[in-house]
């Protein structure tokens, strides 16, 4: 059984099939239709929620996130908050602004990009004034196909200069800084049964899960569900046996060990972002173009790993910087490259039972540069064509050492070892570069999808080398990139 | 008052909410709280069953055997139907035969709905119809236009526009150019997939709620399919969650399979298509080839034109006719093409049957136009704007290839404006001047025109209904054929409604379109809904007006000329009625407080023999200036401004207006931009759901956005308010995005080569057009040098 607070009211959920999203939950289950179905794939956000999950240190982290492609599992001990919530007039800042600006037109997505922005509300620092940019960024999963943004946009400036002092009953009231209501649920690991023998474990310590994974080595592992969850909405596939590693705390977020960063396989992409970023300023950018901010509020860095997708954009950067993982299981921990994980399309090094634990990334030298670019068709919320990560060691003009990594260009994130070989040791200057992107050709045989063709994925990989050579020290003052020219 | 506001400017007045005023959507608060009921959110009637259907795995085959055996038995699954099983007509084509509601023996494409399951729930069901073993004898399958073309493969004869002798004038042009171009298809992306809801009614009817642009053709095909005289079965639409086109006749196969499958089992089956069988079964935005051979004199003006354009349509024919009919009318965009010939093509593919969609065909006619400007003056080495102002209608060049006079010229002004206010001439100064020493980044700019005709061309479709009811407390109930899609339609026409009567608009309630209310109405499609709807509801209300200033004249005593309707009272002679009062009294007195109402577009004709006509009852204008900056070695871009000056007439509601305008220009920006359609060689759809097709998000909404309606300028024709129409126009606003891409690009070769650059612009698209330019480039040294 699990428990959690929908809109204020304990719920206790059990003998329901584990492969049910919050959304159909809501809709098929509670008949609560205020959130809507856009494409149960996490793509357009018309099936947002927010969730608040108690942070560790009393306080609470509300979040939007994806209801369609978020399993009911995942709520336990958390709040769930819908736009059910919000019925009375003359309701919150969010709303009132979205109805002055003619914010809506069909109104589908609406109730999406409504929860949104009041996720974006309740954690704007005290007075702070919100940037354009997080206003984006805090829609950046939210499609709408009417208005074309720009009242929308608007609508989220004036809410955000507007105070929302609900009583302490609202059923949102949580997100107005009251206390949260209390009661929603068990501390302990808890099992999800649902009525044909399909089960969800959220367990909560590593031995539990070490446990498990012996067990029930055959059981799936889910995170933040964020790709996993289209097996279920997509493929219609019935996952009998899943584990969520999403409340063990020992796999949560970052810490400095030596010299190296580690960030627990558990932690999102929300919650690492910055302390990533603060270590290797390049990550920010991609991050911001990874998924959308409800993706990042529930996909997590081992997810991304472990699912060995080749247009995955965490791996290459990890490669570059020739991260480590630590494995663990019930054999007990071992460590291994990242480079080394990916053993072919979709495959991994992970033996039976084992799970990723955390990723240790080294801290940067003075002598190194890093560089990620993504490239894909849209800017937000789009899945890289091309991503490439390089980080180069300069010395005096000289490339000493260098690792390229690539998404996209094989069956796995993979190095561009004859591009390297082209640069290491030899001058950092147009011809090396030369030698490098022709090289590339010989590292890769990329292939065409629904994103790219085989030729625009080469020249492109080239192209990013190209760039990396323009944008560092050789070309102070001169604009690369669009994403940086407005 | 007996004299309408009809063909006067709005009067002062104190009722609130009347038209010209920027009412909010009647839905706004309903929209943000989540109480807005589409169809998956009505409350489910006791015993509802789920529908799905299995579709065609192979593009174009034989059925040799199906069977459904697994699909019967999965856990759930109460009734499968196939062909065999439909009582009623099988061919549910809108206009002409060719569309199946499901397929029989052969299947022409991939996607194509074969057979129909109900289950107890909508998993069961999708998972049941997974379970079909179907096998297929495979047949040719023709999948591209060009394929098509070759074949000689069409759904509907070619069509020709002659005028003069465009053969003559192309020979002796001093100059003369050809190109052409694949425009790419559009998937309409509506946020609520298509679904409906259909309930066995009495003698054995049915009664279907439906997300559909066209009710009363939802209703006839449902009745066809059932064998039922169309009085059976009935249809409401309260709202869609976005149509843009997608809803127009796509709506009425889901409906059909619904009522299907409810006939078989006498309960009501609900039936909401999963986004990628919606992408995979439903028609998109016809992809076209064009080609252009244009001949014009050495400032750039056209002396002649042989254009063509070709669609894909699918496997059927739909709306296809009319829809290349507008890409030929609309070749010309919004130039004097002089001596013109244009032909249309309607090519055969077995893939999904092309559809109505926002612009329905004019905007891929009119991007073979703006090719042809931007390369002129390339050619020329003039700016672009200067050309297309040169080639603009004006008088004396008043007549389109299709024979219509323009009789409103608005673009040379309205261009002018804008040219001005955007700072055209002093940004294009800047902008040279930053790409000659931006390496590789480079801005680019354009300056479009749109001129849209206004009216259905399929003449019979330009009638509307309306239905008008005054209560006892003077509350006042419209109904009406137009559908509410997100358009603001309804609170249009109760603005309308409002000024006839000249009370509050809180007065007025528009409810949801019921084909019991108001019959055999047209879709809410072609621009028209205002224009068509507005006008009957004012005609419905001219005769409930009619009867109460008789009433009023006779009770007390006065001459017509004495009775005033105004704000929110009525003036007689010397004394004065609240309104609700005064209704009270006419009720009393057994005056009619109820009205039908009707509307027919005057003047419009259109000879498809002789190509020649009048098919516009007038034409929507406005233009856009778009800037962007574009990445010369990844080919990514970003568009930093836009601005855009759209003519609407006397505007019924300046804010929904705009937010018509703003939404067309992002929706016209995607398709010649990121939305990109991608099928494999063998006819399968590649990009089948967000993941891949990628519509524009927020951060693709241009950082400065400038969106004016152009001031004084009423509709010359008697529409209603002397409005003009604006769902679709701003949509090919988009124009000007994509060809300041190509702007951008030009400034590679100092604005000499004019790249190729086939939308939708990818990155992947706007390199290979700088990859193109460079070796131009190159070339030109070589032979320098």
């Amino acid at each position: 059984m699990i428990e959690f607070l929908l809109n204020g009211h304990p719920e206790k959920v059990d003998q329901v099939d584990p492969n049910l999203s919050i959304l159909e939950w809501l809709r098929t289950k509670m008949r609560l239709t205020g959130t809507k179905e856009g494409c149960a794939s996490g793509d357009c956000g018309a099936c947002t929620v927010i969730t608040g999950t108690p942070d560790g240190q009393g306080g609470t982290r509300y979040e939007a996130i994806n209801s369609c492609i978020t399993l009911v599992g995942s709520l336990h001990g958390k709040q769930l908050i819908t736009v059910d919530a919000f019925q009375q007039e003359p309701g919150h800042p969010v709303q009132i602004s979205m109805v002055a600006k003619h914010g809506s037109q069909c109104g589908f997505c609406t109730p999406g990009i409504v929860m949104s922005l009041m996720a974006l509300h309740a954690n704007r620092p005290d007075h702070a004034v919100v940037s354009h940019q997080q206003i984006l960024e805090a829609l950046s999963g939210n499609l709408c196909r009417c208005t074309g943004y720009r009242p929308i946009i608007e609508a989220g400036h004036d809410a955000m200069v507007s105070e929302w002092t609900p009583d302490a009953s609202h059923p949102a009231a949580g997100l107005a800084g009251h206390e949260p209501p209390t009661g929603a649920g068990d501390p302990q690991s808890v099992t999800l049964t649902g009525t044909d023998g399909t089960r969800y474990d959220a367990p909560v310590t590593v031995e539990e899960l070490r446990a498990l994974r012996r067990d029930y080595p055959d059981s799936r592992l889910v995170a933040g569900s964020t790709d996993l969850a289209l097996e279920i909405t997509q493929q219609l596939k019935t996952l009998d046996h899943l584990i969520s590693v999403e409340r063990i705390v020992e796999l949560q977020g970052c810490r400095m060990a030596g010299d190296e960063l580690v960030i627990g396989a558990a932690t999102t992409y929300q919650v690492f972002r910055e302390i990533l970023s603060d270590s290797w300023p390049p990550f920010d950018a991609m991050i911001e173009r990874l998924g959308s901010r409800q993706i990042r509020n529930r996909g997590t860095i081992g997810g991304n790993i472990a699912n060995a997708s080749p247009i995955g954009d965490m791996p290459p950067p990890l490669i570059a910087l020739d991260a480590t993982l630590v494995l663990d299981g019930p054999d007990g921990p071992r460590t291994l490259p990242v480079e080394q994980f990916f053993r072919g399309y979709r495959q991994t090094a992970l033996n039976a039972g084992e799970f990723i634990h955390s990723v240790r990334i080294p801290t940067p030298a003075d002598d190194e540069s890093l560089f990620i670019y993504k490239i894909s068709k849209r800017l937000d919320d789009d899945i890289s064509a091309v991503l490439g990560a390089f980080r180069l060691t300069l010395v005096d003009g000289v490339v000493r050492d260098c690792r390229l990594a690539f998404g996209g260009m094989a069956a796995t994130p993979a190095r561009a070892l004859k591009a390297e070989q082209a640069l290491r040791g030899k001058p950092w200057n147009e011809d090396s570069l030369a030698a490098a992107m022709a090289a590339l050709a010989d590292d890769f045989s990329p292939m065409s999808d629904a994103r790219a063709s085989a030729a625009y994925r080469l020249q492109v990989a080239g192209n990013l080398l190209r760039r990396a050579w323009l944008s560092s020290d050789a070309h102070p003052s001169e604009q690369l990139m669009v994403t940086d020219y407005a | 008052m007996r004299k309408l506001p009809l063909n006067t400017p709005t009067p002062a007045h104190t009722a609130r909410g009347l038209a010209g005023h920027g009412a909010k959507h009647d839905s706004a608060w309903k929209h943000v709280s989540g109480q807005a009921r589409y169809i998956d959110d009505l409350p489910m009637p006791e015993g509802t069953l789920h529908g799905a259907v299995g579709h065609s795995e192979q593009a174009h085959a034989r059925i040799i055997a199906m069977d459904l055996d697994a699909v019967r038995a999965y856990p759930g699954v109460v009734a499968v139907v196939t062909a065999r099983d439909v009582p009623g007509h099988l061919d549910i084509g809108p206009v002409f035969s060719g569309d199946l509601v499901l397929a029989d023996d052969t299947v022409e494409f991939i996607g194509q709905p074969i057979f129909a399951v109900a289950a107890t729930s909508h998993d069961a069901a999708r998972k049941a119809a997974k379970l079909a073993r179907v096998e297929y004898e495979p047949l040719e399958a023709v999948v591209t236009v060009t394929q098509a073309l070759e074949k000689k493969l069409f759904v509907r004869p070619s069509h020709t526009q002659k005028r003069g002798d465009p053969d003559s004038a192309l020979s002796t042009a001093p100059h003369r150019l050809k190109g052409e171009q694949f425009v790419g298809g559009q998937e309409h992306f509506y946020l609520e997939g298509q679904a409906c809801l259909a309930e066995p009614t009495e003698d054995r009817g049915m009664f279907v709620h439906t997300s559909s642009q066209h009710p009363s053709e939802v209703q006839k095909l449902v009745a066809e399919v059932l064998g039922l005289p169309i009085h059976e079965v009935q249809t409401e639409v309260r709202r869609m969650g976005g149509g843009f086109g997608g809803k127009e006749t796509q709506a009425a196969p889901v409906a059909c399979v619904a009522a299907l499958l409810a006939n078989a089992t006498r309960r009501p089956v609900k039936y909401r298509v999963s986004r990628p069988d919606d992408m995979v079964q439903t028609g998109k935005r016809h992809d076209f080839y064009n080609t252009y051979d244009i001949g014009f004199d050495a400032d750039g003006r056209i002396r002649g034109a042989d254009i063509m354009v070709a669609g894909r349509c699918g496997y059927s024919p739909d709306l296809s006719d009319a829809i290349v009919d507008r890409a030929m009318f609309h070749a010309d965009n919004a130039y004097y093409l002089d001596q013109a010939r244009v032909v249309g093509h309607r090519c055969k593919t077995h893939t999904v049957s092309n559809t109505a969609f926002r612009g329905f065909g004019g905007p891929q006619g009119m991007l073979v136009i703006e090719q042809a400007m931007d390369d002129i003056a390339r050619h020329l080495g003039r700016d672009p704007l200067d050309i297309r102002k040169l080639n603009l209608y004006g008088p004396g060049r008043d007549t389109t290839h299709y024979d219509q006079t323009i009789e409103q010229h608005v673009l040379p002004e309205l261009m002018e404006l804008l040219e001005d206010s955007s700072d055209y001439r002093q940004r294009r100064a800047e902008i040279t001047a930053f790409n000659q020493s931006s390496p590789v980044l480079k801005r680019g700019l354009a300056l479009t025109p749109v001129k849209f005709g206004i009216s259905f061309t399929a003449k019979h479709l330009n009638q509307a209904g309306a239905l008008v009811h005054i209560y006892t407390d003077g509350s006042i109930h419209v109904n009406h054929g137009g559908t509410e899609m997100g358009q603001g339609l309804y609170i249009k026409v109760a603005q309308v409604v409002a000024s006839a009567f000249q009370v509050d608009l809180d007065r007025v309630k528009v409810s949801a379109t019921r084909t019991d209310k108001v019959p055999n109405t047209s879709p809410t499609a072609a621009s028209s809904g205002s224009d068509l709807n507005g006008m009957a509801a004012l005609n419905a209300c001219e005769k409930i007006l009619e009867g109460l200033t008789d009433f009023a004249a006779r009770h007390w005593s006065v001459p017509e000329s004495a009775v005033e309707f105004a704000d929110n009272q009525v003036r007689i002679g010397e004394q004065t009625l609240d309104w609700a009062e005064f209704i009270q009294q006419a009720y009393m007195n057994r005056i009619p407080l109820s009205s039908s109402g009707f509307y027919a577009t005057p003047k419009i004709h259109y000879d498809p023999e002789t190509g020649t006509g009048r098919p516009f009852l007038y034409y929507s204008n406005c233009a856009a200036c778009s800037e962007v900056v574009v990445d010369t070695l990844t080919g990514e871009y970003r568009v930093l401004r836009t601005d855009i000056l759209f003519d609407a007439g006397r505007s019924l509601n300046p804010e929904i207006d705009i937010g018509q305008i703003e939404g067309g220009f992002v929706q016209g920006m995607g398709w010649l931009t990121t939305e990109e359609l991608v099928y494999s060689d063998d006819g399968r759809l590649m990009t089948t759901g967000p993941a891949t097709y990628k519509i524009p998000a927020v951060s693709d909404c241009p950082p400065d956005l400038r969106v004016t309606l152009l001031p004084d300028s009423p509709n010359r024709e008697a529409t209603v308010f002397h409005s003009k129409a604006v769902g679709e126009p701003p949509l090919m606003l988009g124009m000007a995005v994509w060809s300041a891409l190509r702007d951008a690009v030009s400034s590679l070769t100092d604005y000499r080569f004019s790249p190729p650059m086939d939308p939708p612009a990818t990155p992947e698209k706007v390199l290979a057009a700088v990859t193109a330019s460079q070796d131009w480039l190159r070339q030109q040294q070589k032979e320098a040098g």
